[in-house]
């Protein structure tokens, strides 16, 4: 079966409907599924929610779905970056579900591995732990949480082969690999597709099984918060 | 009079010790990497999927795809290591991080904290906040003594949404260095200029006065 498609367009082609759960991959601006968002946008879609660590900046990354107000509701542990997310949630057009960003990660986690619920520490005792189920191990107190899965992911890597291994580059693998294992058809976007076997099969991220189609995107890598140093003169 | 922002990271990279893998909140706690003693041997861990994490890159050195928890451009190291947030959050969750220094808005003198919501204003979400309270072994806060009202931060009970319950070891304030103890705080060390008067009238929490208080003097 031939997973490389021509562009996000094609990759997309017949997955994607109104009311969809979509996984978007991400820390921030970092290692997004920017061609993926474009055409998700571009297709019009409606009423999505979306499963992300963050909601982008207004104008870029998930911001653009939700400019043209096709998210109903986000999964998200920070979306402090975003002034239309400010408005659209506080007009009540916008549904919010935050989640601790390990809580996200693990349910996104189990949720691929067929993992329907487990059990944490995180958030006893806080407004994330009301209506959740609580139970003692060895005299410590932990609440359920449930793990997550999409119609879709869609997700980042830097290089692939044409069987959809994956590798990803730096901090860029934050959610992506997760999110791969959680969708019920998983896109990748990449940098570079190279020929089968150049990989090294001991340093592959994400086996092809996760992956049903990737496409090479381009991309512009926005930076939210560029930070340097000065050179010190002798 | 009384620490500044920096003392009070300074006073915090004291935590410190050799071989220790630490997460440093965003802010104030940032600050702490600039005071690291040069004897001791830390590791940096960014909750985005990094351990080993280096200083602000150079102007021709930024690469969009390294950045920390704060979404600033950093460097690797030598020992540097990226992973998933499942991993990260693995180190995070599992114990397997030494110390993590944190702000805060309000700590109650259970050791309970909240940094993450005030209700009526925009919640931006907890991020790793509560993760990182719940499964770091040891959690230090750096925080003003008082809020900008003049209003105590050390309280009874915190009025603000919890981050996390019973999890605070150690609070470094403008004011000087309390732990958390069976029955409340204790008073360990006094700043520069602060007096056990000026603490009593900006402190809600029931503490004591440790024994052996340390009142430093103005360097």
């Amino acid at each position: 079966m031939k997973k490389v498609f021509a562009d996000a367009q094609a990759a997309l082609d017949g997955l994607v409907f109104d009311g969809m759960t979509v996984m978007a991959g991400g820390f921030g601006l970092c290692g997004i599924p920017e061609n993926s968002i474009a055409a998700l946008h571009k297709a019009g879609v409606k009423d999505l929610t979306v499963i992300s660590n963050n909601c982008g900046v207004d104008g870029f990354g998930l911001g653009v779905l939700l400019d043209a107000k096709q998210i109903k509701k986000m999964v998200s542990s920070y979306v402090g970056e975003n002034k239309e997310f400010e408005r659209q949630f506080l007009s009540g057009e916008l549904e919010l579900e935050f989640n601790p960003q390990g809580t996200l990660a693990e349910r996104i986690r189990a949720g691929g591995a067929g993992i329907p619920g487990f059990f944490t520490k995180t958030g006893v005792g806080t407004l994330i732990a009301e209506g959740k189920e609580h139970r003692e191990f060895d005299g410590e107190t932990y609440i359920m949480e449930t793990g997550l899965k999409a119609d879709i992911s869609i997700v980042k890597a830097w290089k692939a082969d044409p069987e959809g291994n994956l590798v990803f580059r730096k901090t860029a693998r934050n959610f992506n690999p997760m999110m791969a294992t959680a969708g019920k058809v998983t896109v990748a976007e990449v940098e570079e597709v190279v020929e089968l076997g150049s990989l090294d099969p001991d340093e592959i991220h994400t086996p092809g099984i996760f992956v049903q189609r990737l496409f090479v995107g381009s991309f512009e890598k926005r930076i939210e918060q560029r930070t340097i140093r000065e050179r010190e003169v002798a | 009079m009384a620490w500044t922002r920096d003392e009070m990271a300074a006073r915090a990279a004291q935590e410190l010790e050799d071989g220790f893998y630490v997460n440093l909140g965003i802010g104030i706690p940032t600050l702490v990497a600039n005071h690291i003693a040069e004897d001791i041997d830390v590791t940096l861990q960014s909750e985005n999927g990094m351990l080993g994490m280096g200083p602000f890159p150079y102007d021709d050195e930024v690469d969009p795809d390294l950045i920390n928890a704060g979404k600033q451009t950093i460097t690797e190291l030598r020992r540097t290591s990226y992973f998933s947030s499942a991993d990260s959050f693995a180190m995070i969750r599992g114990g397997h991080i030494d110390l993590s220094i944190l702000g805060a808005m309000e700590i109650s003198e259970t050791g309970d904290i909240a940094n993450w919501m005030i209700p009526g204003k925009l919640v931006k979400g907890m991020g790793g906040a509560m993760d990182l309270v719940a499964g770091v072994k040891r959690v230090v806060v750096i925080m003003d003594h008082a809020n900008k009202k003049g209003e105590p931060k050390l309280l009874k009970e915190c009025s603000l949404p919890l981050t996390g319950q019973a999890c605070v070891h150690r609070i470094i304030t403008t004011l000087g260095v309390f732990d958390v103890v069976e029955g409340g705080l204790n008073l360990i060390e006094l700043a520069p200029g602060a007096t056990l008067e000026l603490v009593a009238e900006q402190t809600e929490a029931k503490y004591t006065v440790a024994d052996n208080l340390i009142a430093h003097e103005a360097a």
